[in-house]
């Protein structure tokens, strides 16, 4: 919402100063955008008179002029200007000036040998308009070395404000200038409309053919007679100033009006409409030719004018060109109507038109001013185009939206911990237009016809806090919550943070990705459920919701690449889709490796078994320690079937695999592999178990020696280590205490098809020392149960 | 005497010229081994006279001990020099560079960061952590939070659809983490506090905004929490973020559905080219949106607005994170650049506490 300052002080009479005047808006919750101050920008442009014009010795087209900008010491200007002639009065911009149209700030130089120290500026060249066929002129007897800005009527600040969708009555200036009042920097003086009388019956009438909520009322009248051209400088500047454009008298008042008032009017070209007027539903295939030039298909759920030939006017939003005025209109027919807020925003929406009717009638429009608009606009007509007026018609009557509220005065008091007067409150509150009754602790309160927003108390303390000032409201001290003790993060959130901390640590680099992806890489990671697809994307690549993070993390990965950055160490934990229902959201831990870093102690390139040990880490720091990880070979499809695991505590209780990415996928994602990845659904880990004490069990560490024997397993390629430690293990639960493979070897002196698997066990004795014997009839009993477990036989 | 003398002069100076330890032990051997010449000489002293014995047994005795001693020294001599030399031969460049711990290496995120430490800080003034769930219904987004059906207030949000299901509802991508209070008032009997990090979407995209961020929502429900307690609440959290004594906090008066009385809040800056400082300056920076909440809210999750009472707020977590540590542009953080990773994340192990200040 734009005015200028001088429009507002037409309705507030007020001697602040612009910057009090802005900073009350945005005190009282009309937050100042911009504030357009032409004045100063322009200041350094002045007056002067052009004292001696003389050919440029080198250029036909240009001239030397004199300058006297008023100091007595006239200066030299070079100039191209057409008009530029000696005795003419133009407006001039000394060297070091800024030029507004393109910014550039003015030197003192030479133009073809002949020194210029400033420039006689064109409107073009002041972005005032775009007239550049020569400089400005000035009328004779202008006064010279006079700032031009004044003296043009440019001195008039233009603010710009945010009104919230709750307060459409501040999209007029009247309404601005009410809470302005209110705040105490001025009186409202707006001019109250004055009921013009009508001298004959308006010849033609409205039907009102709809349900009565859509279209309240609806007034119409005639002016005959009219003399409509363009409208006063006056009112062309001021919708000019807030970047309207002025298109004939008729049209400028009901333009004035909607941003003077709020109140959007439309008028016909009375000659154009055939017949009376109906107001009704559109009906599917009907069309309407609008004053943007565009035409709109409609349909029943559209409100629309219409006269014996059809669809005139779209209610609320936009007129028809074919009944718009022109300057040969001669009989108007002025309309002020209200409609349904839901239904014009629905059709505004549905159509893509935003006028300035719309948003206000979306918004909510007074509905006490549907007559006195129509009065005024009739009395700016007569005024601007002469004619003479009909009787007012109105259709429907005018709702009345009074809403009477129970206000305890404590209220203001509970809200805020603001102790205010009762007075006070009840100034306020009279000052904003609210009608208030009764006495003592409870107020009887109505909210003016221009508030729809206001409902209950709470907005009662709203107007009282807003206007007497927020920074009134004194800090005051929360206090202290119970339960100091008690754990602020859930254990999900615990995990995510801790799970955070450790894949950085490991050298992981964490990234935030995009929640959706393509649907072609959603379908490759098991997603890409239609109840996961978005109606609306952003983008066509971001159109599912992941479910899984990898996608993301190995298009980040590619991304890097691609930029040089080959080598990646990335980790995301963040959520991931299952379904749609408010339960089906995943936290999930995922890490991608791609590109070796070369090191002269030797390259290693990220295998599988960094993708394991990334998801055991982290699981460790989980509480879930390696040993009671199960790895089970092969995962999803978008992984190597013979180079992933899937790690679980069971069949039922799968928490994420890892390994080398399907060299297919990564084709299909347009990715460059082997990059390997692990991703772990932190929702899936069992929850850790609630102790009795926090005190942990006394240490058992035996006073004895450990002793470590080493053994050599042949078996064949497939059996899986896992195997053949858990059968090492389990020979003595006791005795054994650690089984670690240190050596897997195939090749000479291995039979095809097979491995030597060599593995370090480490026994424990607990009451005496080992003798050979015992450690020799251990030994047999590991190598027996591995050979029934896995088919080994000893290495000889 | 002359021939024990000679012979310990002999073997010393032997002694003083082996080269190694191998050459001692010779040496050694020839000396004091079985058939070695002092061992001979000893062996004499079983067939002499006690005369004899009395002045040899000394004199031959002495040489022994002095060439045990000396070969020890010798020993030790040339042990030091051969584990000189071999230290010498073991030399490596330390100059050449370690591979990068991983300490070194890990970054964590901003928003992770940022959102840590706004826990912290909440965490010390007794707020719990709630979460809900990105794909929101329409009830919780919007109509339980006070949106009227239609509203222009609902286009204000540039939400993302899901397809109608059966019934005709469309699941959205939440907007703002507004949604999380319905949850918590409905899961939850007063008194609560607590803030409610989260996603949010908006189908919206330039320099500062991107169609996924990240907000954190606040909220306070009892019987008497008011709008002085809301200011203070914020004031002590943005002295706390930004890490200033002071910070000067303005409330102007503004509009959200589910909020009455609403504000926004702006703090006191000072702006130098990308630089922000605050608590100081003449500029104002808008840093969140809160407001009393509204009495149709508390309705909404059966609490009666005449007994309870109390604010919200919510806050960009991504923006807090610009505006404290000058990330220029908002879309940087999605897109993991590991340059912009490596340079705005922060390192494994700074972990943002109160005792340990949150930034380090």
């Amino acid at each position: 919402m734009k005015f200028s300052l001088s429009w507002l002080k037409e309705h507030l009479k007020t001697d602040a100063s612009l910057a009090v005047v802005t900073d009350t808006l945005t005190k009282v919750g009309l937050e100042v955008e911009a504030v357009e101050d032409r004045a100063k920008q322009l200041a350094p442009f002045i007056t002067a008179k052009v004292v001696e014009a003389a050919q440029h010795p080198n250029a036909d087209k240009l001239r030397v002029l004199k300058i006297d900008q008023g100091d007595g010491t006239p200066v030299q200007v070079v100039c191209g200007a057409p008009n530029a002639r000696a005795g003419m009065i133009g407006v001039f911009a000394r060297e070091g000036t800024t030029i507004p149209a393109n910014g550039l700030v003015l030197k003192a130089g030479e133009i073809r040998g002949q020194a210029s120290q400033g420039m006689m500026v064109s409107e073009r060249e002041m972005g005032l308009s775009d007239e550049h066929n020569g400089i400005i002129e000035m009328p004779d007897g202008t006064p010279i070395g006079q700032p031009f800005a004044p003296l043009m009527g440019l001195d008039d600040p233009v603010i710009e404000i945010a009104v919230t969708p709750n307060r459409p009555d501040c999209l007029g200036v009247s309404g601005v200038a009410r809470d302005l009042a209110a705040a105490e920097i001025g009186d409202l003086v707006s001019p109250k409309p004055q009921p013009v009388k009508g001298t004959y019956p308006c010849p033609v009438t409205v039907t009102l053919d709809l349900d009565p909520d859509l279209a309240p009322a609806f007034a119409l009248r005639l002016v005959r007679g009219v003399k409509n051209g363009p409208s006063p400088e006056w009112l062309q500047k001021k919708l000019r100033d807030v970047g309207l454009r002025p298109i004939n008298a008729l049209v400028d008042v009901t333009n004035f009006l909607t941003v003077d008032r709020a109140r959007p009017l439309h008028v016909f070209d009375a000659a154009k409409v055939a017949g009376n007027l109906v107001v009704r539903r559109a009906k599917a295939g009907e069309q309407l030719f609008a004053l943007d030039g565009k035409t709109y298909a409609l349909d029943e759920s559209m409100l629309v004018i219409a006269d014996d030939k059809g669809v005139e006017s779209l209610a609320g939003i936009m007129g028809g060109e074919s009944t718009g005025c022109t300057d040969t209109t001669t009989d108007v027919l002025i309309e002020s109507a209200l409609w349904d807020a839901l239904t014009i925003a629905r059709t505004g929406r549905a159509l893509g038109v935003h006028s300035d009717a719309r948003h206000r009638f979306e918004r909510g429009v007074d509905p006490d001013f549907t007559v006195p608009g129509l009065e005024l606009a009739t009395q700016l007509i007569l005024d601007l185009c002469g004619g003479e007026p009909s009787e007012v018609v109105l259709a429907g009557e005018i709702p009345d939206g009074r809403r009477a509220i129970e206000f305890p005065i404590s209220e203001v008091k509970r809200l805020t911990g603001l102790e205010l007067h009762p007075a006070e409150i009840k100034l306020t509150l009279q000052r904003l237009g609210f009608s208030v009754s009764g006495q003592g602790d409870v107020l009887k309160v109505a909210a003016p016809s221009w508030r729809p927003d206001v409902h209950g108390k709470a907005d009662l303390v709203e107007e009282v806090v807003r206007i007497v000032g927020l920074d009134k409201v004194m800090s005051t001290p929360l206090p202290k919550s119970e339960n100091i003790t008690r754990a602020v993060l859930t254990p999900l959130q615990k995990r995510a943070r801790i799970g955070r901390r450790t894949l950085a640590a490991r050298g992981l680099v964490e990234a935030v990705t995009w929640s959706f992806v393509s649907k072609a890489k959603a379908e490759a990671f098991g997603g890409g459920k239609p109840e996961l697809a978005l109606s609306n994307p952003i983008a066509a690549d971001l159109s599912d919701m992941r479910p899984s993070l990898l996608p993301g993390l190995i298009a980040a990965a590619q991304k890097n690449a691609d930029r040089g950055f080959p080598e990646s160490a990335l980790f995301e934990l963040g959520q991931i889709f299952l379904g749609e229902g408010p339960t089906d959201q995943r936290i999930a831990a995922a890490v991608v490796r791609r590109g070796t870093p070369r090191h002269w102690s030797g390259a290693h390139a990220p295998d599988a078994f960094d993708a394991k040990a990334d998801a055991l880490a982290l699981l460790a720091s989980l509480g879930l320690p390696a040993e009671r990880v199960q790895t089970v070979p092969g995962g999803p499809a978008w992984f190597h079937p013979g180079r992933s695991g899937t790690l679980q505590l069971g069949p039922q209780n799968v928490f994420g695999h890892f390994g080398e990415l399907h060299p297919r996928v990564l084709k299909e994602l347009g990715a460059d592999g082997p990059v390997i990845a692990m991703e772990i659904v932190l929702d899936n880990l069992p929850e850790p178990k609630a102790k009795a004490t926090k005190a942990k069990p006394a240490l058992d560490a035996s006073g004895l020696q450990p002793v470590s024997r080493d053994f050599a397993f042949l078996v064949e390629r497939g059996v899986k280590a896992a195997d053949l430690l858990k059968a090492v293990l389990q020979t003595d639960r006791k005795l054994i205490t650690g089984a670690d493979v240190f050596d897997i070897y195939e090749g000479k002196g291995v039979p095809e098809g097979h491995k030597s698997v060599a593995v370090a066990v480490t026994l424990q004795p607990r009451e005496k020392t080992l003798t050979d014997t015992e450690i020799d009839a251990v030994s047999a009993k590991i190598v027996a149960a591995v050979a029934k477990a896995t088919g080994a036989t000893l290495r000889g | 005497m002359s021939d024990l003398s000679q012979l310990e002069s002999s073997i010393l100076s032997d002694i003083s010229a082996a080269a190694d330890e191998a050459a001692v032990e010779a040496i050694r051997v020839g000396a004091l081994g079985k058939k070695g010449s002092i061992s001979g000489e000893l062996a004499k002293l079983g067939s002499m006279s006690p005369e004899e014995r009395k002045s040899f047994g000394p004199a031959i005795n002495g040489l022994r001990d002095r060439v045990t001693a000396a070969l020890a020294e010798r020993k030790n001599v040339l042990a030091d020099a051969a584990l000189d030399a071999r230290l010498k031969a073991e030399a490596v460049d330390v100059t050449l560079p370690v591979r990068p711990s991983g300490v070194e290496a890990g970054r964590i995120h901003p928003v992770s960061q940022v959102t840590e430490e706004i826990a912290a800080i909440f965490a010390d003034l007794g707020f719990a952590i709630a979460e809900g769930p990105d794909v929101e219904d329409d009830e919780h987004n919007f109509t339980a939070l006070n949106f009227p059906v239609g509203h222009p207030a609902r286009e204000m949000h540039d939400t993302f659809f899901f397809a109608p299901d059966a019934n005709g509802e469309r699941k959205v991508l939440r907007t703002h983490t507004s949604p999380v209070q319905i949850r918590t008032m409905r899961a939850k009997e007063p008194p609560i506090r607590v803030i409610c990090p989260g996603r949010t979407y908006r189908n919206d995209s330039d320099q500062t905004h991107t169609p996924m961020f990240h907000q954190v929502e606040g909220l306070v429900i009892d019987k008497s929490a008011n709008l002085g307690n809301l200011k203070w609440i914020l004031e002590e959290f943005a002295k706390a973020f930004f890490e200033v004594p002071n910070v000067e906090m303005r409330m102007r008066p503004s509009f959200f559905p589910f909020t009455e009385p609403s504000m926004e809040v702006d703090i006191r800056c000072n702006r130098q080219g990308s630089e922000i400082r605050f608590g100081e300056g003449d500029d104002w920076m808008e840093i969140l949106g809160c407001g009393m909440v509204h009495a149709n809210v508390l309705k909404n999750c059966g609490l009666d607005p005449d007994v309870y009472q109390g604010f919200a707020w919510g806050m960009g977590i991504d923006r807090l994170a610009m505006l404290k540590y000058g990330m220029p542009d908002l879309r940087a953080f999605f897109e993991a650049d590991v340059r912009w990773l490596e340079h705005y994340g922060f390192r494994p192990l700074d972990l943002p506490s109160l005792i340990g200040g949150l930034s380090s």
